[in-house]
């Protein structure tokens, strides 16, 4: 039996816990995604501790942890600042896309866990945690930086590739035959067009319905719609993940920027808890079997996004140590690459290792991107180095 | 005449900088939230920064005062006390972005005058109501405290 005293007692444990995780995370200079994630694996099933009584609610806050980060997602750039960012940078878009997507699909076919399971690896391995890169960018102190905007505008494509790729990562995972699979691409690509019309034309409007001077009504406000629409979509079979990132694009200006703010705290815990939760739905035993193809996409992922960003900034005539610097800077992989692993494994439609792979894969990654950002110009100055000398 | 080059950054806010004749860039960043980086590139990788320092909006407009652009305010202030003045960005994206600046009755609505519109670091003084604004234009303005607050809320949202 457990009285609610004892679920306070964990609960407010497991938050201390990570509030400890996270200060030492970001001293030693690295996301605080892998540890909130391993601190998931140690509680849960064949974990050290297992941890009892607080799953009602533990599974209820994970679930508002994705609808919030994909609601900021959306809220992160305007719906102007997308459409400007398709137009400028999607060639280089299309090269990321091709060139990290890749290696997840041909992993998880070589696995045999089908299309459907090689259309969510591919989103695991393609999509480049933009809260790392921007906190990173920003702790070097490198916004200033030429090849900054480069980075930034893959991010940006990144974010609207997402609009078209998990209404349809959904509707092929709740549906998993061809017709329904087309019918899924035709919705989702319907509702992204008239999101991003609605924003650019009406988005004031959106705003008006959530907006309020006072910040406890806005949040009130924001949180609420964000949930209805969350659930609406949910029910709807398209994922509440997709409704609020879609609610997210649609709204626009300041209330956006007021929103984010207001948000920002809200998320971090929620998005905590979810990636707690993951870690504890995830049974550490069945890490080692994939340990290896873990690594082996880390290597090569981590070698297309320098080469994606290599390739960016060249575009743009950066100099060979800016074109190295926003090929590493792009390396991270973390929050949405979980969302979408997550997704995946609730619905049932793929095999259960994936969220192993993907916990794995995260963990090297969150790591990994953080470090490269920082080593990439010593790195690269050695090579010069050398090639100076010979 | 120095040509400030103004790029926008998606989910932080615009570099604003220009290249100095000792070969530098030097600009700042602007985030949306406010405050502002002073940023400094390296001598031999320019499009690195060997500075990037964040400013509050007190020591932004110390270090502007100390190199002398904002000549036209610090005249105001001394000229007349208990005028206000106050420098209003005119955020790309605002519903005046394109529009004249008859088109915000902005004296009319909040008894605020413009006596100036800095663009791209040039002084375009006692600008006329056809004036076209821009995004990333700073309107140096005039007026009292409660009117200058309104005039900043109506630039932000029409």
């Amino acid at each position: 039996m457990h009285g609610t005293g004892i679920s306070l007692i964990e609960l407010g444990a497991v938050f201390f816990g990570l509030g400890l995780l996270g200060r030492l995370a970001w001293r030693i200079g690295v996301s605080p995604i892998p540890l909130y994630l391993l601190g998931g694996l140690a509680f849960g099933a064949g974990g050290l501790v297992p941890l009892e009584g607080i799953e009602g609610f533990t599974d209820i806050a994970g679930e508002i942890g994705v609808v919030l980060l994909l609601l900021l997602l959306g809220l992160e750039y305007s719906a102007a600042e997308l459409v400007t960012g398709l137009r400028r940078s999607w060639v280089a878009g299309l090269v990321d896309l091709v060139l990290n997507a890749v290696p997840g699909a041909a992993v998880a076919l070589w696995l045999g866990w089908g299309p459907v399971g090689a259309l969510a690896m591919a989103g695991v391995t393609y999509i480049s945690s933009s809260g790392i890169v921007a906190k990173v960018l920003g702790d070097l102190g490198r916004l200033g930086n030429r090849e900054t905007p480069v980075i930034l505008s893959i991010l940006v494509f990144e974010d609207l590739a997402m609009a078209v790729y998990l209404p349809i990562l959904t509707g092929l995972l709740a549906g998993a035959t061809l017709l329904g699979g087309l019918t899924a691409v035709g919705v989702a690509l319907v509702a992204v067009t008239v999101v991003l019309v609605v924003a650019l034309r009406f988005g004031r409007y959106v705003s008006m319905v959530v907006d309020s001077p006072e910040p406890e009504v806005f949040l009130l406000r924001v949180l609420g719609a964000a949930l209805l629409v969350a659930g609406a979509a949910s029910q709807l079979q398209v994922s509440a993940a997709v409704g609020a990132f879609l609610l997210g694009i649609a709204i626009s200006g300041s209330t956006a920027e007021n929103a984010t703010k207001l948000l920002e705290p809200l998320r971090d815990l929620f998005a905590a808890v979810f990636f707690v939760v993951f870690g504890l739905n995830t049974d550490p035993r069945s890490i080692p079997p994939v340990l290896g193809y873990a690594v082996a996409l880390a290597v090569i992922t981590t070698l297309t996004k320098i080469a994606t960003g290599w390739f960016a900034a060249g575009r743009q005539g950066m100099a060979r140590m800016g074109r190295a610097r926003a090929g590493a800077a792009l390396v991270a992989r973390g929050e949405f690459s979980i969302v979408i692993a997550g997704l995946a494994v609730t619905a049932g439609a793929v095999d259960e290792q994936l969220a192993a792979l993907a916990t794995a894969y995260v963990l090297l990654m969150a790591v990994l991107g953080p470090i490269a950002a920082r080593v990439v110009e010593p790195v690269m100055g050695l090579f010069n180095r050398r090639a100076a000398a010979a | 005449m120095v040509n400030v080059e103004v790029t926008p950054l998606p989910g932080i806010g615009t570099r604003q900088d220009f290249l100095s004749r000792s070969g530098r860039r030097i600009g700042v960043v602007s985030h949306r939230d406010g405050h502002v980086d002073l940023i400094v590139s390296k001598q031999d990788d320019t499009d690195a920064c060997v500075a990037s320092i964040a400013l509050t909006v007190e020591e932004s407009a110390a270090l502007a005062n100390l190199l002398g652009a904002p000549h036209l305010v610090a005249q105001l202030r001394e000229e007349a006390a208990g005028v206000h003045t106050r420098q209003l960005p005119l955020s790309p994206g605002s519903p005046y972005d394109g529009r004249t600046l008859g088109d915000t009755a902005l004296r009319t609505r909040t008894a605020v005058s413009v006596v100036a519109v800095v663009r791209a670091g040039t002084v375009h003084p006692s600008p006329r109501p056809d004036f076209t604004l821009g995004g990333g234009d700073l309107l140096i303005t005039v007026g009292t405290p409660d009117g200058l607050a309104q005039a900043a809320d109506v630039l932000d949202r029409g």
